[in-house]
């Protein structure tokens, strides 16, 4: 799945992963066709199914790299569906799109089998983010213990981090924020994913506490070098990867 | 329903009933018992005495022959209230005796029998009662003697009457003792009944009566008026937030329609367009943040997040909310400290720390010193402290600043949802973060204070401590979550 990052491409649009092959699975129908399209302009192959049936048939049948599914769904809900395609074995990533935005209703979600669960409303920005980050991880290969971008190296085992020659001195959440951008590196990440998964919160800040770490950390990674690798991806997130190779 | 139909439905009422039949039955078959009893004394009495007579009329036949016999029996015979006798001959005619008629066949069987019968001597020629043994003299006569049952009928007549009016004196009582208890209660149960429909048409302000002799039903009222103290709250609340929604929610809404509107009025180049449309999605987003915290507040209120409790360290949760916000203070020019010892909780880790982001992010954004008149040195000034601490049973989580403070009397007001205190007009915000992390107390059976850092802020989460016994007692509260 995972193939050589495309350096032609821009930062989002088109998106500079390989395409992907989508279900959607939704019942409101504008809501629907807006995502289909969205994620065809972005270059990804997007399928639909408005009802739960059809979709655990679809998600059934097809190859698919991510399923996105909608909580409340007519004939066969959202996380019936997602118990019934675990029964089968198939392991497809699911994200989860629900009005039901409190921690009770995520873990459910979660628990139930789903991989991420984004509340409504999203921006598609974010719930892009979010699927290229799944699909990586349905068919990326084990874990790496070193992590490169261009000439910045991070080794997961002994905590170093070198950029061209010079080791690189980070706080522990530093190399975590560094580990989660580089481990999903060529992706943008939005800010909601960095405080879920390298803090492990899951409310909304009000304020912008993660830019102040990002900023902090590319002081650390960028300043005084030529390339910058950490790139701030307008109204979506960010992004670290080595602009020019 | 007739008043008299609403009585006899009474609970009350019918009970009476059934243990007024339960009782009737009981005294029926006492005095079933007694009746039965004193009948077979008496038959048993008269056997003995005319077992008794026989035996004796039968020797003096034995000894004196049929003459004698005759003789002994007319003497008798004559005796007042005597014995009834009858000799009669082998023919069926009647010898001697004081019988006059007897139920046909009496004479033909000999042993105990009943029968009715008239006596010679007696003018009014009556019909009684009475028990009678035939004995087989020798060659065909036949001696009969008998006592008369009046006495007994007497008897059987006493007890019937007696059983007569004690049931009906009974029945009286009973019914009359369930209407006066069924319309006590019935009174009552009215009066609830009145008033709850007064709160159904929507006086939610009606209470109760509750009565001085804490009872049942003063127990009921009891509870119901604390139930309906709650659900008041709970409709005030809901009152005030849809109030409030309707004007805080508006306003930007308008806002975002009017820039929309604009947008489209004016025929402006790709980047005008381009900003208002950027604008437009950062005014949403803030609406969704603001209906999240929302309904964060109140699934937090109404108690619906209880299920994701579990045993932690407030002291982790200060540490952690101090990692994510001290380069954030940095930037602003404030230092974040934060001072945490072990401070046990149970209760959901994700609520308590968005709370304390809530007061953290507030003494940021609020929490600045006023140039002038600073007690403190400016360095100790722009210090925001998040602490952790166990203070007996109770855990304390809080967050001081040395800002302008909030003014005592606007306290409680500005836990208040939507309040932002005139000083903070200007700043953005959605007014939500102190109700929000009030709401997360609550919830966990604490409160949130706030006081004076001189100068200054001081805002704290008083919690419930985490102890073995509380933990115990606690545990059946929590839902078990299942996916």
């Amino acid at each position: 799945m995972v193939t050589e990052l495309n350096p032609v491409t821009s930062a989002v649009n088109p998106s500079p992963n390989p395409s992907m092959r989508l279900l959607i699975v939704e019942d409101d129908r504008e809501s629907a066709d807006y995502l289909v399209k969205a994620f065809r302009e972005v270059g990804h192959i997007a399928d639909l199914a408005t009802d739960g049936e059809e979709g655990l048939a679809l998600a059934d049948s097809g190859d698919y790299d991510v399923l996105v599914v909608d909580r409340m769904l007519p004939k066969r809900d959202g996380l019936s569906l997602i118990g019934a395609l675990r029964e089968k074995g198939n392991r497809t990533p699911v994200l989860i799109l629900s009005a039901l935005g409190q921690v009770d209703d995520r873990i459910k979600g979660l628990r139930a089998g789903g991989d991420d669960y984004l509340p409504k409303p999203y921006s598609f920005a974010e719930l892009l983010a979010r699927v290229e980050v799944l699909s990586r991880r349905h068919g990326g290969p084990a874990e790496e213990t070193v992590y490169k971008v261009g000439d910045l190296e991070l080794d997961r085992l002994s905590h170093r981090v070198v950029r061209g020659k010079e080791e690189l001195t980070l706080q522990p959440r530093e190399f975590r924020l560094l580990e989660y951008l580089m481990k999903h590196a060529g992706q943008v990440v939005t800010r909601t994913m960095l405080l879920e998964n390298v803090w492990d919160y899951h409310f909304d800040p009000q304020t912008n506490v993660i830019d102040v770490h990002i900023s902090r950390l590319r002081s650390k990674i960028d300043k005084g070098f030529d390339r910058p690798l950490l790139h701030t991806i307008r109204g979506a997130g960010y992004m670290i990867r080595d602009g020019i190779r | 329903m007739t008043a008299f139909g609403k009585l006899i439905r009474t609970t009350a009422f019918r009970l009476t009933l059934v243990y007024l039949f339960l009782f009737a039955l009981f005294a029926a078959s006492l005095l079933a018992f007694f009746a039965w009893n004193t009948r077979r004394l008496i038959t048993e009495q008269i056997t003995t005495t005319v077992n008794a007579e026989s035996s004796e009329i039968n020797e003096i036949y034995l000894r004196r022959g049929l003459r004698g016999l005759a003789f002994t029996v007319g003497n008798r015979a004559l005796r007042p209230g005597a014995n009834l006798y009858l000799i009669t001959a082998p023919n069926g005619v009647a010898l001697g005796g004081n019988v006059g008629s007897l139920s046909p066949g009496v004479m033909a069987t000999t042993g105990w029998s009943e029968t009715s019968y008239r006596r010679l001597d007696e003018n009014d020629n009556a019909e009684h009662r009475a028990l009678v043994k035939v004995t087989e003299l020798s060659n065909g006569f036949r001696l009969l003697i008998g006592r008369d049952l009046e006495e007994r009928r007497r008897l059987f007549g006493i007890v019937a009457k007696g059983a007569q009016w004690s049931l009906l004196v009974m029945v009286v009582l009973g019914i009359g003792g369930g209407i006066f208890v069924s319309r006590r209660v019935l009174r009552r149960i009215d009066a609830m009944t009145g008033t709850t429909q007064r709160i159904m048409a929507g006086d939610l302000s009606g209470r109760l009566p509750v009565g001085r002799s804490g009872d049942e039903l003063d127990r009921l009222a009891g509870n119901l008026n604390a139930m309906l103290e709650r659900i008041e709250a709970l409709m005030n609340g809901l009152k005030e937030v849809s109030d409030n929604i309707a004007h805080d929610l508006k306003t930007p809404l308008t806002r975002l329609r009017n820039r929309a509107e604009e947008a489209l009025a004016r025929s402006g180049s790709e980047a005008d367009y381009r900003a208002a449309l950027e604008r437009t999605i950062e005014e949403s987003d803030g609406l969704i943040r603001t209906f999240n915290a929302l309904l964060m507040i109140a699934r937090a209120e109404s108690g619906q997040a209880r299920g994701n409790m579990d045993d932690f360290d407030a002291a982790d949760v200060a540490n952690g909310i101090h990692e994510l916000y001290e380069p954030l203070a940095e930037d602003d020019g404030m230092t974040l400290t934060v001072k945490a010892a072990g401070a046990p909780l149970h209760g959901n880790r994700e609520l308590i720390s968005q709370a304390l982001a809530n007061l953290v992010e507030n003494a940021i954004k609020y929490g600045k010193p006023a140039a002038a008149a600073q007690p403190l040195g400016i360095k100790a000034a722009r210090e925001i402290v998040i602490e952790a601490r166990r203070e007996g049973d109770q855990v304390l989580l809080s967050v001081t600043d040395h800002g302008p403070g909030i003014p005592e009397a606007d306290r409680k007001h500005a836990i208040e949802r939507f309040v932002r205190l005139e000083a903070s007009r200007t700043l953005p915000g959605s007014g939500l973060g102190l109700s929000l992390a009030n709401a997360v107390a609550t919830l966990h059976g604490g409160e949130l204070r706030l006081g004076d850092a001189h100068p200054g802020l001081v805002a704290t989460l008083v919690l419930p401590a985490r102890s073995g016994e509380r933990l115990a007692a606690q545990t059946p509260d929590v839902p078990q979550k299942v996916a």
